[in-house]
């Protein structure tokens, strides 16, 4: 299978791990990578202040990859998922936003036909691959008690997705790890407080705080994310949680491909684990004994 | 909670003006049953912020009040009450409008004029330079190169830049 990779403005720069490991996947996969030098932001940042601005900045990124020969784009982060599917959602169903922003479009120097499917990179690996990774599991990961955390924009609004998975319950992260023989704690999905950081902290780490208190209380090895706006709430502000709450979790967080990764007998240092910052000595432990 | 409203604090038109905006259309179906509330990851932890409330808000007119409030910013976009919602208002869709009318009438968090800022220079929310190439090529992933021109060009396109920004 080829795929267009859309990075996104985060994880080239703040999950470097996230990034690695799915590469090293794809590879095991087969799964072949094309990169475009010209995608940008995918324009979700931009909808707070003008929702019309946002979505041409999606659609200025389809038309190019479009016109890179991409009918698979793949992403890795939600938010550049949902964006990305809005703006190609209301590019087909919305005949207002269509003749606003294709004129715009055009001005850019650029035009869209709406030929580019997109995909989170986890609904691609559940919907296309999960025969393939059980196929090739060369470890058990049965002593691992796992959390699966999808975050917000996978599988919501449930409108543009075209109800792929449960929205207020998304499965298909969960049954991944199942294939790899973990035990998987079912969990809540619980807003992890991402986009309200920037506005009020002290809110977004109580969010934070509501997941990672019932991850702790499930006994849970680690928690399993697909979003770098979730790994900056769990992971990264993860002691200043701890602190305002007065809790003490130290919980590994990981990404879904660095696990499927393990799962697949890829060697660790291949997947971007120098990079995961809560320390994970309990984790290997369990893994290798 | 705040001061007491009276006729004189309200605009009756605001739920026009609301409803001309995208995402804004469905205000008027709200019945205030509260599913949007109770479902709020944000008001479980933090009760500045009650999405029933500020529908309510909006409906009566309380247009200042409403547009100059912080807690239009709160909301997480999680789009669990737009799921749950029996009346369909759409209310994630709701908040967005909210917040790109308060932008029209001049009220912008620096968290959001620090973004634009990154994006017109970087296009993207974080340089990539030299710096951040050694780190992507330790971790064995391609390099890569700003590309800001189009970023740049739709914000332009929409006025958002209307201000000096060093290139």
């Amino acid at each position: 299978m080829k795929i267009g990779l859309f990075l996104g403005c985060t994880v080239p720069v703040r999950a470097l791990n996230y990034e690695q490991a799915f590469r090293r996947l794809a590879e095991e996969l087969q799964i072949t990578i094309q990169d475009v030098p010209d995608f940008f932001c995918c324009g979700f940042p931009v909808k707070s202040i003008n929702e019309e601005t946002g979505i041409l900045m999606a659609l200025t990124n389809l038309a190019i990859a479009e016109k890179s020969g991409i009918q698979d784009l793949v992403t890795l982060c939600n938010a550049c998922t949902e964006n990305l599917t809005e703006a190609n959602y209301l590019w087909s169903n919305d005949p207002e936003v269509r003749k606003k922003l294709e004129p715009l479009l055009l001005d850019l120097g650029h035009s869209y036909s709406g030929s580019v499917r997109v995909r989170h990179s986890a609904r691609v690996l559940f919907e296309d691959f999960k025969d393939l990774i059980a196929q090739k599991i060369r470890r058990n990961l049965g002593t691992l008690r796992l959390y699966p955390y999808t975050g917000c924009h996978y599988a919501r609004p449930s409108r543009i997705y075209q109800d792929f998975d449960n929205p207020e319950a998304p499965d298909s992260l969960g049954e991944l790890l199942k294939i790899t023989g973990a035990q998987v704690v079912s969990g809540q999905n619980s807003c992890c407080g991402g986009a309200v950081l920037g506005f009020k902290e002290d809110t977004s780490l109580k969010m934070a705080g509501v997941t990672l208190k019932k991850v702790n209380e499930e006994g849970a090895d680690a928690m399993v994310l697909i979003c770098p706006f979730c790994d900056i709430m769990f992971e990264q502000n993860q002691k200043k949680v701890e602190k305002l709450l007065s809790e003490t979790y130290e919980l590994p967080v990981i990404y879904l491909p660095q696990v499927l990764g393990l799962a697949l007998g890829i060697p660790r240092e291949e997947l971007g684990f120098n990079l995961n910052r809560i320390k994970m000595d309990g984790f290997w432990t369990k893994l290798e004994g | 909670m705040g001061k007491t409203l009276t006729e004189k604090d309200l605009d009756l038109k605001f739920k026009y003006l609301i409803m001309q905006e995208k995402g804004g259309e469905m205000i008027v179906r709200c019945f205030s049953c509260a599913t949007c509330t109770l479902s709020c990851p944000v008001r479980l932890v933090d009760e500045e912020f009650n999405p029933r409330r500020i529908i309510r808000l909006a409906l009566l007119g309380a247009k200042e009040e409403v547009l100059r409030s912080p807690f239009i910013w709160l909301c997480s976009a999680c789009y669990l009450c737009s799921e749950r919602c029996p009346q369909d208002v759409k209310i994630t869709d709701l908040m967005i409008a909210l917040r790109n009318i308060a932008v029209k009438e001049g009220v912008l968090p620096s968290s959001l004029q620090a973004q634009l800022d990154l994006l017109y220079k970087h296009g993207r929310l974080y340089e990539i330079g030299e710096f951040e190439n050694k780190k992507r090529v330790k971790q064995s992933v391609p390099t890569l190169e700003e590309k800001r021109e189009l970023a740049a060009r739709v914000l332009e396109l929409f006025k958002l830049i209307t201000f000096p920004v060093e290139k």
